[in-house]
């Protein structure tokens, strides 16, 4: 039976957007979408976790959580009912470099959206009730995740591929010590500092016009008043641990299977190797057919699945190798892992991995904005990393144009199989022995608390 | 908002959906068999999902992994799921790679069989067996999706089993049992086509009628085990766990009428108003006013026949003992039957299932996957587009009567986690 071909291509276009700067420095991106009645407010703010003081880590993401806990003048109660009402919720949150607040709703009640997100913007409640109960719930999580191995990993990940003193190196949440000693007075302290015109992008994305965009943002946020102060002066967020490969295990007795993170920091999304990255990554590990999930999972079936990926930040996000594999192969399962990145950095792929890899990415790109809230998101990323406004227009043919020597220098960009930590979280009694066996770095021992169970 | 939808059968039994819409140039294709876990038979738990498995290994005419390579290298998504009584398949691709999606799946629903093997087999019991560790059994509270239908359906009832199934009764599943899974439950009269998005109308019927139309219809099937249940559970079931987790975890779960039924309206409602978003009565008392609780979800598992489930869960906060948590939200909703809800609760929650619908119809495998929904279990994708005034017919005395009724104490079943050696010290 023949397969089917191809068709023509049908057209698309990132939409459109302009860009505009209020009187008091506040930047508006509007991109209309005019296809349903929707609309998404999407405010984005420089105040994401690498903002946290040192000895405050946690503060950025506590008082974004507190956004949506009240205003000086609606406590939360009144808040929500004011956005429910409307048929939408406050969305809040931020990662290591932004925080964000966005509403998306029906486009007609834009004004109402638009005046309570500047609202919360500008006139937090920071109540002391809520400020310790939103700490609290961020030291439950922590004290839950004890016992629950991905979460886990991810933070002990972290903890080990970057120095002690670096900010990477704790959850963008905060640690329980840091957490602690977080009050009224240093969230309150943070959104001053960081909560201002100068620092915040509005990006609105839907059925609207950019100039009845303006009037309403004006009207809502024209006379924001403040200036930014540097909360974070010190060192980059990304120094990297000292020392070469080692396996740190935490210990989940009778665990039946192993997670497991393999990595260590990669190069900041400014990079200029960053897309040549971007491509390797998707074929090392980033798609499902690609050379580690296929591996791991259709080849072994140690695992469900098996990914890889470069994280964007400002600075150098990590690479890693995310994983969990039934606990007797977890030591064939690393070995098959650093295997598939040193192969990653000592050849070229084949024309037939590199175009599984590019067509897939050019062929899903218009897949990516079907809504409202992931246009305002890609928006977001332009503003957080500075790209340039034709960015997404421009994507494609670069994707497209990749070839397999670039792949390779994306791979010699990024990964260093020799200087990765790996990590697992499974029973030590199971699987200590046979990691240490591999010869792959000296294997340390923590409980789930993070303490060392070697003396 | 209406969105169009087209539909015919063609002579094998299968039911074709089209819906137009150009807004960008994508299409989804979306096919659900009317056949989950509710079909097993005894000894095979967890079969329907392995056999999901199977149907990424390949067909006559596709190679093991290739149905995942070639819709990813026509820059598509893809994936598949398996519930209690359906199994659904979806690529969202590029319009001009609208008959590469077709035709694969016509290709896995007419010609499986030929690239079945036993290392096919083997490999995909493997990898389920670790999704089963992975989601199940090295998660806190993993068990809580097969523990929770067990507790609330009858042993011999069909929804009482595993979905994700036994390590026992994957290890037992052979390749006959794929063979007669197939024959029985994957033919064109068992099985509704979505096609969502912008395609050619003319164009796509001939492609739905070139690889569709020769497959054979298939045989009788087996009825299922009586499903019908009383309207309540006659008591309150208990089970309490003791599990690797740190905070006590409370699943309060109730019979509620099926999904899609007159009454299935109000109580969609009534969890809206105890649980959906900041302002609603749960997340309000016990974790805003009380502190007792650090997470709180309320929805109903939209099962189609015999006898839905409307699940409360509640997450503890750290030194709240599950007899405290239990109590506080059994509170709560004996206060919600003793008073009543308001017209304004039920406006708020009117008001934001409105905006998810809408907002989830933006995308074109949302609405294929929603109009195979209602088609599947309901006969009539055009229901898809009377939900809104579905929703808005409900009154507060409406919900107010679903509570009074369906979430009482003989109603009730409690499947409480602990952790590790909370019940010795209580006790």
């Amino acid at each position: 039976m023949t397969r089917p071909a191809a068709g023509t291509p049908r057209p698309y276009r990132f939409p459109r957007f302009t860009r505009h700067t209020l009187a008091n420095g506040l930047v508006v991106l509007v991109a209309p979408v005019p296809d349903l009645p929707l609309v998404t407010i999407h405010a984005l703010v420089d105040a994401g976790a690498s903002h946290d003081p040192r000895g405050q880590e946690g503060v950025a993401q506590l008082a974004a959580a507190l956004l949506a806990e009240g205003t000086q003048a609606l406590d939360g109660p009144a808040l929500a009912d004011r956005f429910e009402r409307l048929g939408t919720t406050l969305e809040v949150g931020g990662d290591w470099d932004t925080a964000f607040v966005e509403v998306s709703g029906l486009a007609t009640r834009l004004e109402a959206f638009a005046h309570l997100v500047a609202e919360v913007l500008r006139t937090p409640g920071f109540a002391e009730r809520d400020v310790a109960r939103l700490r609290n719930e961020r030291l439950a999580e922590l004290l839950e995740q004890q016992a629950e191995p991905r979460g886990l990993a991810d933070d002990m990940f972290a903890r080990f591929v970057y120095a002690q003193e670096a900010r990477y190196g704790l959850p963008p949440g905060g640690s329980t010590a840091s957490v602690s000693a977080l009050g009224r007075a240093e969230v309150a302290a943070f959104h001053a500092a960081r909560y201002t015109p100068g620092t915040t992008t509005m990006i609105v994305a839907g059925d609207v016009e950019p100039e009845a965009v303006l009037a309403i943002l004006g009207r809502a946020l024209g006379d924001w008043q403040g200036t930014a102060r540097v909360t974070a002066p010190h060192g980059a967020p990304d120094a990297e641990a000292d020392g070469g490969r080692t396996i740190e295990l935490v210990d989940k007795a009778d665990a039946p299977q192993s997670e497991i993170r393999v990595g260590h920091p990669a190069i900041a999304r400014g990079h200029p190797a960053w897309l040549r990255a971007h491509v390797m990554n998707a074929i090392l590990g980033g798609l499902f057919s690609s050379r580690i999930n296929l591996n791991l999972r259709e080849r072994h079936a140690y695992t469900y699945g098996a990914f890889s990926s470069v994280d964007a930040r400002r600075h150098a996000g990590t690479f890693e190798v995310a994983t969990a594999v039934q606990s007797d192969v977890t030591a064939p399962a690393v070995s098959e892992i650093l295997a598939e990145i040193a192969r990653m950095t000592e050849a070229e792929v084949s024309d037939d991995e590199l175009t599984l890899a590019t067509a897939y990415l050019d062929g899903v790109f218009p897949i990516r904005y079907e809504t409202t809230s992931a246009v305002a998101g890609a928006l977001a990323k332009l503003v957080t990393f500075g790209l340039p406004d034709d960015y997404y227009d421009s994507y494609r043919a670069l994707i497209r144009a990749m070839t397999p020597a670039d792949v390779l220098a994306g791979a010699q960009a990024v990964l260093r199989p020799e200087a990765a930590r790996i990590v697992v979280v499974g029973d030590v009694a199971q699987v200590a022995a046979p990691l240490a066996a591999l010869g792959a770095g000296t294997v340390r021992r923590w409980d789930a608390t993070g303490a060392p169970l070697d003396k | 908002m209406d969105i169009p939808i087209d539909t015919y059968e063609l002579p094998n039994g299968l039911r074709v959906i089209l819906s137009e819409d150009h807004r960008a140039p994508i299409v989804a294709v979306n096919l659900w068999y009317h056949v989950g876990s509710a079909h097993e038979r005894a000894g095979r738990t967890g079969f329907a999902h392995l056999f999901e498995h199977m149907l990424f290994q390949g067909s006559e005419h596709v190679g093991a992994n290739e149905h995942f390579e070639l819709v990813q290298r026509a820059g598509g998504t893809l994936n598949g799921s398996t519930w209690l009584e359906r199994t659904n398949y979806y690529e969202t691709v590029p319009s001009h790679h609208l008959a590469t999606a077709l035709w694969l799946e016509a290709d896995r629903m007419g010609r499986l069989l030929p690239a079945m093997t036993q290392e096919k087999l083997d490999t995909q019991r493997g990898v389920v067996q670790n999704e089963r560790r992975w989601s199940v059994d090295n998660q806190p509270y993993g068990t809580w999706w097969e523990r929770l239908p067990a507790l609330c359906y009858p042993p011999t009832h069909p929804f009482h089993h595993s979905l994700i199934g036994s390590f026992a009764d994957l290890d037992a599943a052979s390749l006959e049992d794929i063979a007669e899974f197939f024959r029985t439950w994957y033919t064109p009269d068992n099985a509704v086509l979505t096609i969502a998005g912008d395609f050619d109308p003319v164009e796509a019927r001939a492609l739905v009628q070139q690889y569709y139309g020769p497959i054979p219809r298939g045989g009788p099937r087996p009825a299922l085990a009586d499903m019908s249940l009383p309207p309540t559970f006659g008591a309150w079931l208990r089970d309490t766990v003791e599990d690797d987790v740190m905070v006590p975890r409370l699943f309060l779960a109730s019979r509620s009428p099926v999904f899609g039924s007159d009454a299935y309206y109000p109580a969609t409602i009534c969890a809206a108003v105890l649980g959906l978003r900041r302002g609603s009565r749960l997340k309000r008392s016990l974790i805003r006013d009380q502190e007792v609780a650090s997470a709180v979800s309320v929805s109903t598992w939209d099962l189609a026949k015999g006898a839905d489930l409307f699940v409360i869960d509640v997450t503890a906060r750290p030194g709240v003992s599950a007899e405290r948590l239990e109590a506080a939200t059994v509170a709560e909703v004996d206060r919600l039957i003793a008073e009543g809800v308001t017209d304004a609760e039920v406006e708020r929650a009117l008001a934001m299932l409105e905006t998810d619908i809408v907002i989830a119809l933006q995308s074109a495998g949302d609405r294929a996957d929603k109009l195979s929904l209602f088609a599947t279990l309901l006969g009539d994708p055009r229901r898809l587009n009377e939900e809104l005034a579905r929703h808005r017919r409900v009154r507060a005395a409406d919900v107010t009567a679903f509570a009074r009724t369906r979430l009482g104490a003989d109603n009730r079943a409690s499947l409480l986690y602990v952790p590790k050696g909370a019940a010795a010290v209580a006790a």
